[in-house]
């Protein structure tokens, strides 16, 4: 059986039919071919498939995708306006916060949802705003680095 | 062959059809149930899940708690009047895990999960099942001693609402900040003159499901909170228990470790 | 935090340092913020059928029957691929380099030798009926007896694991069963030293838990190509043992890769491909074979478990006069890469560190466990895990400071190593000194004031007991070796004297020996405790 499934993806309305009982996963780089989202473990314990749901974190493995009709969802695809970084991107650029890049894009969303409460975290709130996200190279340090100086330079930038 | 997903508004709808289809699955959070349905667990049929408001409604009065079952950890964090329980709705998962993992699901938790429930086994908890005849009560404890049988509906978790800083809560990690729990411990500690009376305390995975401390209980009744006072329980930490080896520590390490962080937590020293 | 120390060594290059010291961005970073770098698996093809395995519940046993009728017959089922099916079902990865024989095969048709080897293959039209129909197969098996410790395999009547090696260790130049070390009389100069110390040392299996798992997706291109698109670390490496397996010509073979959702080593096995690359042949359809995070973490090749003794000589002053290393590599079921990294675990022995007398024995071993392969220093790093922690054993053991422990017995400049090559370009001293500065470690002068260019080319002086910094005689006369060969970066030579042959024997401690008491010596072995002798 196929299940009709609306989203506001990145801003835009997109529909498409998937299979009852599909992943949100799986229905973003499949049926939307949003392949910017990874998939890691499709057991929810990863975090590499880390998307915004309503403005959320979610793992999209283990989020069924149908829960999600109707609702926003924000992925790595729309951070980008035009020519421009997010400011995240350019702090992850900056910072050398990527290595294999795999779990990047999860990174990034989780980072997001933190900043989008909390435009001034601590240390310990961005350690726990990633504790959930598996990166298997950088040690992590960079990538709290990253995420404490966009906060600080998107601070700026609003004030 | 793929599942079939029924949601329905009403709870009771639900509860009708978890009970009555086959390979039938509640869904709460999906933190759990997803993983199954994408590894095609052949037991899986039908994903049966409801839009209820009251699923996920929370009540906090003065003297009396009720989650609905699926209220997230999310929302456990957003209230207030929770802050007693904040601890442990942190020590499940990431903010991710957080948005979507429920009260409910966390009863049905694999052991070394399910945190949440052992505080609630502490509080003493009562849950309301949803069936297809109605509803019916029973403490937590059954709930947890019968769980493997399922076919039951959790609608909603009550608790009296523990007095002052009576509630303690405490999981031990190898991974830092975050990490499956090697083991955790909550305790609903009231004093009457100083002396403890009616201790309830609880492990997660020291067992196949969280657990009461009783001889722990016991000993400590009519005791004050300081190292004399808590020996007797010390010694008897782990009477009761049956740990398992797993991937995040062995049965022996647990008990081993069981009572330094018992006398912790009863001490009110911080954990490392 | 990055720091040059340009003060170091400063007379030995000039200070023209363009990339060195400076970050750089990686090329592929704006893809990776961005989420576009293309993985193996950000290609679309369709029509695109999933392999799935089935894998062997058994540590060991004889497969009696294997019935895939009902799953052949499941809903969106393609294909079962089965050990006879595949052209060439028997490889070992360093076959292409001529190292180890071919004893591993893609699909298990007899007997299983770990738990989770491949057995058959299902290609089906989703990943979720190529599950379902695994169901469905029905497999008998006989249980075999199995071995899990490598000492165990070792032993006399052990269960025989890997049929190409019949006594369960990996055979070197064909002929021999363990990789050697010999430098020096170890056991003459156990006998004079102040002190044995005997440790064991074990390494669990480490899985790489790459976030992205292994995988490929295998594509019939026009002329009986196939392009694959492959998470391997080894692009060409894979290609070419993906050709011997399907017994195809190499330039049948496109593979795109380069972007690894992380390897750190566990990308080099070419687990995925040639099964990919043969169900793409037998379907003629674009084929996607991707471990699941079960399969990876399970089943897909870990750092292998490394058991280390090391029996250390020790003198009262502090030098090491006697290292002996007897090392055992569980290899798993099968040879991926761990007989090389016995080589390199060789290599490396005693570490870097002056001992004149060395001696070493290391296994490559077959058990029933998970085939093990590279990762991030295999076969050193284990070996650095033990030979640090005897360091600091051996230094509580004497009652020197650690780092002073290891300064006075590091590697310089004109010391002859166990391997016969003269070391050049020491820099452990002076690495240890900036590591004491910055963790405010407190050194004595003489060690502050130490050189890896000063004192090289001959047997560490003995130092007198009360650290008085009264000079001590040097070692035994040398005669002079063979002068080794120079590169333009190397630092020169300390001073004209010729490198030193190894020594024939222990040097003698030449003069007096440390002052205290020479009789009732402490030995301490963790395996007999303490005794006096």
């Amino acid at each position: 059986m196929k299940t009709p499934i609306q989203l506001r993806l990145n801003g835009e309305e997109v529909a498409a039919f998937a299979d009852d009982g599909a992943n949100l996963l799986d229905v973003l780089r499949e049926s939307f071919g949003d392949l910017t989202v990874k998939g890691g473990c499709w057991q929810g314990t990863c975090g590499t498939c880390t998307v915004l749901v309503g403005g959320n974190p979610r793992l999209s493995c283990v989020t069924l995708a149908e829960s999600c009709s109707g609702n926003s969802v924000e992925t790595v695809a729309g951070l980008r306006r035009g020519a421009d970084l997010h400011p995240l991107q350019s702090a992850f650029m900056e910072h050398f916060a990527a290595q294999c890049g795999y779990c990047t894009p999860g990174m990034l969303m989780a980072a997001k949802a933190l900043l989008d409460r909390n435009p001034n975290p601590t240390r310990e709130d961005v350690v726990d705003a990633i504790c959930g996200n598996i990166c298997r190279c950088t040690g992590y340090e960079p990538i709290i680095a990253a995420i404490l100086d966009a906060a600080r330079k998107g601070a700026r930038r609003s004030a | 062959m793929t599942v079939a997903v029924k949601t329905f508004a009403r709870l009771a709808d639900a509860a009708s059809a978890v009970s009555t289809e086959r390979g039938a699955r509640f869904l709460a959070g999906g933190t759990l149930l997803m993983r199954a349905v994408n590894e095609a667990d052949p037991s899986i049929e039908t994903i049966v899940r409801s839009t209820d408001p009251a699923f996920v409604h929370v009540a906090v009065s003065s003297a009396r708690v009720e989650l609905g079952a699926g209220a997230t950890m999310a929302a456990i964090l957003a209230e207030r009047e929770l802050s007693f329980l904040h601890r442990v709705a942190r020590a499940v998962g990431g903010p991710a895990v957080r948005e979507a993992a429920t009260v409910g699901g966390n009863l049905f938790a694999p052991s070394p999960y399910g945190d949440f429930a052992v505080a609630l086994l502490a509080l003493d908890a009562t849950v309301t099942l949803a069936g297809g005849y109605g509803q019916r009560e029973l403490p937590l404890d059954e709930l947890l001693a019968g769980r493997e049988r399922g076919a039951s509906l959790v609608s909603k978790i009550a608790f009296r609402r523990p007095p002052g800083e009576t509630f303690r809560f405490a999981t031990v990690t190898r991974v830092h900040p975050k990490g499956l729990s090697v083991l955790s411990i909550a305790a609903l500690l009231p004093l009457t003159n100083a002396r403890i009376a009616g201790a309830r305390i609880a492990y997660g995975a020291m067992g196949h499901t969280p657990l009461r401390a009783k001889a722990a209980e016991r000993a400590l009744e009519g005791r004050a909170l300081d190292a004399a006072g808590i020996a007797p329980a010390l010694a008897v930490a782990a009477d009761g228990t049956s740990p398992r080896d797993d991937a995040i520590a062995s049965a022996w390490w647990r008990r081993e470790i069981l009572p330094v962080h018992l006398r912790r937590l009863l001490l009110g020293v911080d954990q490392v | 935090m990055l720091e040059m120390r340009k003060d170091i060594f400063a007379d030995e290059r000039d200070d023209d340092l363009r990339e060195v010291g400076r970050p750089t961005q990686r090329q592929d970073i704006l893809g990776h913020v961005t989420g576009t770098s293309a993985y193996y698996d950000d290609h679309r093809f369709a029509n695109l059928l999933h392999l799935k395995v089935l894998r062997s519940p058994h540590a060991h046993a004889r497969i009696r029957s294997i019935d895939d009728a009902a799953a052949s017959r499941a809903p969106g089922v393609k294909r079962i691929i089965r050990g006879a099916d595949v052209p060439v079902n028997l490889n070992t990865l360093l076959s292409l380099i001529q190292f180890g024989k071919d004893d591993e095969p893609s699909l298990a048709t007899d007997t299983v030798r770990y738990k989770g080897e491949p057995i058959l293959a299902v290609v089906a039209t989703s990943e979720r009926a190529a599950r379902e129909a695994l169901e469905l197969v029905r497999i008998s098996y006989d249980s075999l007896p199995a071995v899990f410790d490598v000492e165990e395999a070792l032993k006399p009547g052990a269960v025989p694991v890997n049929p190409a090696y019949p006594k369960n260790t990996f055979d070197y130049h064909g002929k021999y069963d363990h990789q050697k070390l010999r430098f020096g009389d170890v056991e003459a100069a156990f006998a004079k030293a102040d002190m044995v110390l005997e440790e064991r040392y074990q390494m669990s299996p480490i899985e790489h838990a790459p976030t992205e798992t292994n995988g490929s997706i295998a594509v019939p291109d026009t002329n009986g190509r196939f392009t694959v698109y492959t998470s391997t670390q080894a692009l060409f490496f894979s290609l070419d043992t993906s050709a011997k397996i399907n017994a195809m010509p190499s330039n049948q073979l496109h593979f795109v890769g380069g972007t690894v959702g992380g390897g750190f080593g566990g990308k080099v096995d070419t687990l995925t491909e040639p099964l990919a690359i043969l169900a793409a042949r037998l379907t003629g359809a674009p084929v996607r074979y991707r471990l699941s995070r079960h399969e990876e973490m399970q089943f897909g090749s870990p750092r292998g478990a490394e058991r280390i003794y090391i029996k250390d000589g020790l003198m009262r002053d502090g030098r090491i006069v006697a290292r002996k290393v007897r090392a055992y590599f569980d290899s798993g079921a099968y040879t991926r890469l761990s007989s090389y990294a016995v080589v390199k675990c060789v290599a490396h022995i005693p570490g870097p560190y002056t001992i004149p007398n060395v001696h070493a024995d290391v296994y490559c071993v077959f058990t029933n466990r998970t085939p093990a392969t590279a990762m991030r220093g295999f076969g050193v790093t284990a070996l650095d895990f033990a030979l640090e922690c005897q360091m600091d054993k051996g230094a509580v053991a004497i009652g020197m400071d650690p780092l002073e422990f290891r300064m006075l017995n590091a590697y310089r400049d004109g010391d002859m190593k166990a391997h016969r090559r003269v070391a050049k370009n020491c820099a452990l001293i002076e690495c240890a000194q900036v590591a004491a500065e910055k963790a405010q470690w407190p050194l004595r002068e003489e060690f502050r004031r130490m050189s890896s260019r000063k004192g090289g080319g001959e047997a560490r002086p003995e130092v007198v007991a009360d650290r008085s910094r009264a000079p001590a005689p040097a070692g035994t006369p040398r005669s002079p070796a063979s002068t080794p060969q120079r590169v333009a970066y190397d630092r020169p030579q300390v001073d004209a004297k010729p490198p030193p042959s190894p020594p024939r024997d222990v040097p003698s401690p030449a003069g007096a020996p440390p002052s205290g008491s020479t009789h009732g010596v402490r030995r301490f072995s963790s395996i007999f405790g303490t005794r006096r002798r």
